[in-house]
C-alpha cells in the first residue's frame, strides 16, 4: 500500500466498480487502484453498503425452489473451489495484475512499439482496452489527445505533464480535452497501466503517438 | 428485463430460532425491519454471528436461516438484472454456497452480511450474465490470529443501519436512479456521482477498519 498517492479515483467510477457496470478493463483498472489505495478502497466499500441495502430492500423476492437449500447444501458439501495460487509480492504488479499478466513483472510480455517504448495488452472484453505501458526514463510522449477516456496509472517510476506529477499508485484521468505530453522521471523507467474506453486501433496508431525522445 | 415468474414475498426467519447474541439485547423483529431503529441494527448485526458459526462449527442451522433471508434476495437481485429465472435459482444456490466456503473472509468491521452477500451476487451476475472475468483489489484478511474489535462491528452495522435510513428517505426518483444501478440498468456513462447519497461516515468507519487491519497484518 502507498500512502503518497494524490491522484485518486473518481465517485463514477468507484460506484460503477461497486454496483458491476464497469467494462473489464476499467474493472482492472480500479482493483489495482484500489490494492494500492486505502482511501478509495474505502470509498468503494462504503458504495458496495449501498448495494447491500438495495439488496435487501428490494421490493420484491424471489421465491426459491422447495429443495433448494438440499440442493445447496448437496454443492456446499463437494467442497471449495480449488483456491488460487497466492500471489507473489511484487514490487510492480499488484494481484488483479498478476493475474492478467500470469506472473510478475519478468512475465510482461512487451511489444515493442519505437523508441524503447513498449506495451503489452491485457486480455480483457473488447468494450475497453487495458494495456501496461514502458516508458523509458527520461523519455517523453509526445502531444496527444485522446478519444473517449483514458486513465493512466502508474505502477513503476513516475511521469510529470501539463497537469502534474504522478508516482505509484496515481492516476491520471484524461478526456478528449486534455492535450499533454507526459515525460518520464529519468531516475527510472516508468510502467503504467493505460485504459480507454476509445475503440482504439493500437498497432495503426501506436507509432504515430508514441514518439519519445530522450531528454538529458 | 423485469421478469415476474417466481416472484413472490418470502418470510423473515421465525425470530424463535434464532440463538442469544453476545451484543443484542432486543428481541428480533419478526417481518420488515423498522426503519433506523436500534432495533433494526440489531436485526442486521445478529447475522454477524451466523457467519461465525458457519465458519467456526460449520453449523447448518445458521446457514438455513442465512438461507431463507437472502436466497431470494439474490434470486430476485438477478433476476431484476436480466438472468432468467432458472438461471438465477442456480446463480443463487452458488452464492450462498460461496458465501459457506468464504465464511472465513468476512470482515464485519468494514461490512454487513447484505453487503458481503449483494458483492458476491454481483460478481456472479458478472460472471455469469456479463460473462466477463471480475477483476478484485487484493485481498485483506484477519488471518486466523487476529479478529476485529467488537466496538468497530457493532459500530459498522449501526453506521449501515443509518445509511439504510438515509436512502430509504430519499425522493423516489432518485432512490430508483439507485437502485437501477445496482441492477445494472445503467451503463457507467450513465451513473453520475451526485445521487445525494450520505456516505461519509460509513466510509471513514470503514477507512478506520482498514488501518487497523492493515497493522494487525504489519
Amino acid at each position: 500500500m502507498s500512502k503518497s498517492i494524490k491522484h485518486h479515483l473518481t465517485d463514477d467510477l468507484l460506484m460503477a466498480y461497486a454496483a458491476g457496470n464497469l467494462p473489464e478493463a476499467f474493472d482492472l483498472m480500479v482493483a489495482t487502484h484500489l490494492s494500492l489505495c486505502d482511501h478509495c478502497r474505502a470509498r468503494a466499500e462504503s458504495f458496495e453498503a449501498v448495494g447491500g441495502q438495495v439488496l435487501e430492500d428490494q421490493a420484491q423476492t424471489a421465491q426459491m425452489g422447495s429443495d433448494a437449500l438440499a440442493a445447496t447444501m448437496a454443492l456446499i458439501s463437494q467442497g471449495a473451489p480449488t483456491p488460487k495460487p497466492a500471489h507473489k509480492k511484487c514490487a510492480v504488479l499488484p494481484a488483479p495484475l498478476q493475474d492478467y499478466v500470469g506472473g510478475d513483472v519478468n512475465d510482461i510480455r512487451w511489444r515493442p512499439v519505437g523508441m524503447g517504448v513498449k506495451q503489452a495488452i491485457l486480455p480483457t472484453t473488447n468494450e475497453a482496452t487495458a494495456r501496461l505501458l514502458f516508458i523509458p526514463a527520461g523519455a517523453a510522449v509526445p502531444d496527444h489527445s485522446h478519444r473517449g477516456i483514458e486513465m493512466t496509472m502508474v505502477l513503476q517510476g513516475a511521469f510529470s505533464d501539463e497537469v502534474d506529477h504522478f508516482a505509484r499508485g496515481d492516476v491520471e484521468i484524461a478526456d478528449q480535452d486534455l492535450e499533454h505530453m507526459p515525460v518520464a522521471d529519468i531516475s527510472e523507467d516508468c510502467i503504467c497501466l493505460a485504459v480507454t474506453d476509445a475503440p482504439l486501433k493500437f498497432t495503426k496508431l501506436m507509432p504515430r503517438l508514441f514518439q519519445p525522445f530522450l531528454r538529458i | 428485463m423485469f421478469t415476474e415468474i417466481d416472484i413472490a414475498t418470502m418470510d423473515e426467519p421465525a425470530a424463535d430460532s434464532v440463538p442469544p447474541q453476545p451484543w443484542r439485547t432486543n428481541k428480533r423483529i419478526k417481518g420488515k425491519p423498522v426503519n433506523g431503529t436500534k432495533k433494526s441494527c440489531d436485526t442486521r448485526a445478529e447475522w454477524v454471528n451466523h457467519i461465525k458459526r458457519i465458519r467456526d462449527a460449520q453449523d447448518q442451522a445458521a446457514f438455513a436461516e442465512l438461507f431463507q433471508h437472502f436466497a431470494p434476495r439474490v434470486k430476485a437481485f438477478l433476476i431484476r438484472s436480466g438472468s432468467d429465472a432458472t438461471t438465477a435459482e442456480e446463480c443463487a444456490q452458488e452464492v450462498m454456497a460461496t458465501l459457506w466456503h468464504k465464511a472465513h473472509l468476512f470482515d464485519p468491521s468494514r461490512a454487513t452480511v447484505a453487503t458481503w452477500v449483494f458483492t458476491i451476487a454481483r460478481n456472479k451476475r458478472i460472471d455469469v450474465i456479463r460473462k466477463q472475468r471480475r477483476p478484485e483489489p487484493e485481498e485483506l484478511d484477519w488471518g486466523p490470529e487476529a479478529e476485529p474489535e467488537q466496538d468497530d462491528v457493532i459500530a459498522l452495522q449501526q453506521e449501515t443501519a443509518q445509511l439504510r435510513t438515509a436512502i430509504l428517505a430519499l425522493p423516489e426518483a432518485q432512490r430508483e436512479l439507485i437502485e437501477k444501478a445496482y441492477f445494472g440498468d445503467l451503463s457507467h456513462r450513465e451513473i453520475a456521482s451526485q445521487t445525494g447519497l450520505p456516505l461519509g461516515t460509513i466510509k471513514s468507519r470503514i477507512r478506520l477498519a482498514l488501518d487497523r487491519l492493515r497493522h494487525a497484518m504489519n
